[in-house]
């Protein structure tokens, strides 16, 4: 009761402020719909396009980031466990980490063209490089001990491999994969501007066009929602997997 | 010494280490002794003078530069299970619970159990260890005593003939340490293994050991090595003992003796 509570506030008093600007008196109301008004919009284009740009973008997102973290994970591994591989490709990392998915688009459609692909290889790229430096920082961090523990008992070493080392990546993969999807749906609407019919980022910019304000919002909640509750799903797997860590960063 | 045979051999050993400006730093200096069949051995020195260093060696993590340290007359190619290692970070492996811990070394190819028997050996050193109630619980919900004793455990299941202890009880208190000390040897009596004990502790050392070697600063070589005549089994009333106090004494000034050698070394 009192944790629902605890819950439902910030939101409410999110949701309060919303109406405290709109009414203000402050800001030309033209430029901020109600909550109300946000949420007609939101059943009506439930009715229409909605469920298409949401299952589109989430597809996309699904896409690019079960191919960014399948290649993150193998990469981020040998990183961070042979450091000195490590010394020669961080400063390439670092160098391609820092470069901004939106940037990448003119080059993106010149190789991939304007289809679905190219807008899951940005996605991809945003959620590879998220992923791959999460990977190697805590396989890095791993203490050798345990793997000197294991030989003492015994073990070989694909049984180190399978019974410690994998043990030990488990979160760290788990980690990696929740920071990829939230760059991943931060780089939604930058991926949808190539082009795209249908998507909230597509919804967003169409709407942009048009000056639709309130479909602006419609669009934006539904990335935070969506994001929100796959963040939420994967921490009660990460629970599960990894019960023996004190805490679920 | 008794005509035991001996079990680990340190022949002429010297370790040197390649430092980063490109020269050498000498560690272990040729040193030579013998530990023999369910013997308890404690080693004590200055701190950086190499004791991690040669129990290292006898562990198959590393080599020694020059000269051989021989298990039962063979050169050491590994680490392997007939060598139980307790480290001073204990090394509890924390995703597993801690039956799980002391069922590792029993689930590995090199000496795999039965589950009829594994659950035995499971049992019986939980029972020994007093960990019965915490069979299912994780790791970093136990007290550091009780990840020593988990550590043990671990290691006793695949009845390793020899137990290598870098500082095992460092980290805790003196109440837990003695109780730590007593089952140590409780555990011992019930089944020898030929022991190395690396300690700080001139107490520790005269109290469990039956040698104890002495070294020296670095780069370390054996300062003396001296017999503790006490018979086993051992209880706490030895403390009081004259001939304890005694031989404590003599131990504790070889070994301020070192550290006074190393602190003028590294003024000079
Ligand atoms: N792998 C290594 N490479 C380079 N130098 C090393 C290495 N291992 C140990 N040393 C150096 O060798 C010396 C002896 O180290 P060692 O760990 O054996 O000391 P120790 O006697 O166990 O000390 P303490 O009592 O503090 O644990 C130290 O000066 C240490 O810095
Ligand atoms: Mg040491």
């Amino acid at each position: 009761m009192r944790r629902a509570a605890l819950i439902i506030a910030p939101w409410l008093a999110m949701l309060a402020s919303w109406y405290g600007i709109r009414y203000s008196g402050f800001i030309n109301p033209a430029l901020v719909p109600t909550p109300h008004e946000v949420a007609a919009r939101s059943v009506e284009l439930m009715g229409s396009r909605l469920p298409m740009d949401i299952f589109m973008s989430t597809r996309r997102v699904f896409l690019g980031v079960l191919c960014g973290i399948a290649l993150a994970v193998p990469v981020g591994f040998i990183l961070g466990w042979y450091k000195t591989i490590r010394t020669f490709i961080d400063p390439l990392i670092n160098f391609f980490r820092a470069l901004p998915p939106i940037a990448l688009i003119p080059l993106v459609i010149v190789y991939f063209g304007v289809d679905e692909l190219a807008k899951i290889v940005i996605l991809f790229y945003a959620s590879f490089f998220a992923g791959v430096i999460v990977m190697y920082e805590g396989i890095s961090q791993i203490s050798p001990i345990y793997v000197r523990v294991a030989r003492t008992l015994g073990a070989s070493d694909g049984e180190i491999f399978r019974k410690v080392i994998i043990p030990l990546a488990v979160p760290h993969m788990l980690t990696a994969l929740r920071v990829a999807l939230g760059v991943a749906w931060a780089t939604l609407v930058a991926s949808e501007l190539i082009a795209a019919q249908q998507g909230l980022g597509a919804l967003i910019q169409n709407a942009g066009s048009f000056f639709q304000l309130d479909i602006i919002y419609v669009g934006i909640i539904c990335i935070g929602f969506i994001a929100l509750f796959m963040d939420l799903g994967l921490r009660a797997i990460a629970r599960r997997f990894v019960s023996w860590q004190e805490r679920i960063a | 010494m008794s005509i035991a045979a001996a079990r680990i051999t340190f022949d002429k050993v010297s370790v040197r280490f390649d430092t980063p400006a490109g020269g050498y730093m000498h560690v272990v200096d040729d040193v030579s002794y013998q530990i023999h069949d369910r013997e308890f051995v404690s080693v004590i020195g200055p701190s950086g003078c190499g004791k991690t260093t040669m129990m290292n060696i006898v562990a198959g993590f590393m080599k020694p530069s020059s000269g051989t340290v021989m298990l039962d007359g063979k050169p050491i190619s590994g680490p392997g299970s007939d060598r139980g290692v307790i480290f001073q970070e204990y090394g509890v492996f924390p995703w597993l619970s801690v039956k799980d811990n002391i069922a590792f070394g029993l689930n590995l190819r090199a000496n795999r159990a039965s589950p009829k028997e594994r659950e035995e050996i499971c049992q019986r050193y939980m029972r020994l260890m007093g960990l019965e109630d915490f069979a299912d619980a994780w790791p970093r919900m136990l007290s550091g005593g009780m990840r020593q004793r988990l550590a043990l455990a671990r290691a006793y299941a695949v009845k390793p003939q020899f137990l290598l202890m870098d500082e095992p009880f460092g980290a805790l208190d003196a109440q837990t340490r003695t109780a730590m000390q007593d089952l140590l040897l409780e555990v011992l009596s019930a089944e020898g293994k030929t022991v190395m004990l690396i300690t700080h502790s001139v107490e520790e050392a005269v109290y469990l050991s039956n040698r104890i070697i002495v070294m020296t600063a670095r780069p370390t070589r054996i300062r003396e090595i001296i017999d503790v005549p006490f018979p086993y089994p051992r209880t706490a009333d030895l403390h009081e003992r004259k001939e304890f106090g005694e031989l404590r004494a003599h131990v504790r000034h070889l070994v301020m003796q070192e550290y006074a050698q190393q602190s003028k070394q590294k003024q000079s």
